[in-house]
């Protein structure tokens, strides 16, 4: 059998393993999304003892290779009583990952905002809540998305990672079809070819929207 | 059913960690030099060259970015000797692999760093007689390498945390001499609770000496 054959002989098992990948860092980037953006609010605007922890997590988390990570949570957790199966304990482990990253970026969206923006929503005399709602949140988010999307193409990529513990996602099921049929190059070229495919289309994606939102400068 | 921990059996096993950590840092230190030679390379043809260079540089930028690292240390270490004849062991191909990777967000960062060198610095190092050459390396390298030391130091740091994917073809670097340990003493929890910091506190000790070196030479877009 040719290589060219094995590949299309194994599309549709590696299209069910794409799908495992897509759910993968879907869940991932909308779990850490809400978390996230939370968690980025509390550090930007919150009181100290709120800062001080998220902080420390997002600096904790950051420093760690996700590799480790995820690891460490399927491998660790048991050891407290939490069983987690391994899609779930790679789910775990990426969020927690992500959403450290998705703290970051919202709270360097917010603080891109100029000091006389919140000043200016002060001066004419609204509330906290409604500063946030008409003035800063409708710019930050501007600020928020590009950045964000690349963040999502970083998820796609680290979802390839869940193949350590055993998750059949794409690349878990590369890994399966060369095991059968011994012609890893041109499948791991398919394989690089398809995640290429998703995650340039979200880098586009987040290009055009950074041109798009550029006009906002200081 | 409570876990005890036991770390006794992790200092038993201490050289494998301690030697993984070597191994970790070495890889990292000849990956980011290869990938800056890459990144310097590419980022000049790219703003130097002439269409055909720059789709290029573009497409070898945006394939290897768009493509997890885990696939293309696969595809290095298991897929290429098999139509390529060449032959290298786990460690080169993972060095090879992390070189190309990490030249990839090297391009892309020098990049942007010598197009931050100001029109009128060239231009003025024009005006006092130096040759193309003399400008690139007396006024643009310089300028550029101190405009991208923030985004430097970083991707540095990213790159020495992506050697822990070594581990999937047996590098033994510090994540494999973890797995090492859970495989052979089962105390897996300890195994990781020690390497984890040790990841931890050697990026960030890596990220801190950067941060001195940007304090003395950084300067501002």
């Amino acid at each position: 059998m040719t290589g060219m054959q094995a590949a299309l002989n194994s599309l549709p098992f590696l299209l069910q393993g794409l799908v495992v990948t897509l759910e993968v860092s879907l869940l991932v980037v909308a779990l850490s999304l809400v978390i996230g953006v939370l968690l980025g609010m509390g550090v930007t605007f919150g009181p100290l003892p709120l800062r001080l922890p998220i902080r420390l997590y997002s600096d904790i988390i950051r420093g760690i290779p996700i590799l480790v990570l995820i690891f460490f949570i399927y491998y660790g957790l048991p050891a407290i009583q939490i069983n987690l199966d391994s899609l779930t304990a790679a789910v775990v482990a990426l969020t927690v990952f992500k959403t450290a990253q998705v703290i970051e970026i919202t709270r360097g969206a917010f603080q891109s905002i100029p000091k006389g923006q919140m000043e200016a929503a002060k001066a004419i005399g609204l509330v906290f809540r409604q500063r946030m709602t008409y003035v800063i949140i409708p710019q930050a988010t501007r600020r928020f998305i590009p950045p964000f999307i690349n963040s999502v193409v970083d998820a796609v990529k680290g979802s390839a990672l869940v193949s350590l513990l055993g998750v059949i996602d794409l690349m878990q099921a590369i890994q399966q079809v060369i095991g059968r049929t011994f012609v890893p190059l041109p499948l791991y070229v398919l394989g690089a070819f398809i995640y290429f495919v998703i995650n340039y289309s979200l880098s586009l994606l987040a290009r055009r929207m950074e041109a798009r939102f550029a006009y906002i400068r200081e | 059913m409570n876990y005890h921990l036991n770390f006794n059996l992790i200092w038993r096993h201490s050289d494998k960690l301690i030697d993984g950590l070597l191994l970790s840092l070495q890889i990292a230190a000849i990956s980011i030099a290869i990938a800056m030679i890459i990144g310097l390379t590419l980022a000049l043809a790219y703003v130097d060259g002439n269409r055909l260079v720059r789709f290029a540089v573009a497409a070898y930028v945006e394939v290897i970015r768009n493509v997890p690292l885990l696939l293309l240390v696969y595809l290095m270490f298991y897929g290429l000797p098999t139509v390529v004849d060449i032959r290298y062991d786990a460690m080169t191909s993972f060095v090879a692999t992390l070189s190309i990777y990490g030249g990839a967000y090297l391009v892309e960062v020098l990049r942007a760093g010598l197009q931050a060198v100001p029109q009128g610095l060239i231009e003025a190092a024009k005006a006092i007689g130096l040759t193309p050459w003399q400008r690139l390396v007396y006024v643009r390298l310089p300028t550029a390498l101190r405009v991208s030391l923030p985004s430097l130091s970083n991707t540095f740091v990213s790159l020495f945390k992506d050697t822990s994917i070594a581990s999937v073809i047996a590098v033994p670097e510090l994540a494999y001499a973890a797995q090492w340990i859970n495989l052979n003493t089962f105390r897996i929890v300890e195994a990781y609770a020690v390497a984890t910091p040790v990841y931890l506190i050697t990026g960030y000790s890596i990220l801190f000496m950067l941060r001195l070196l940007e304090r003395r030479y950084a300067i501002a877009r």
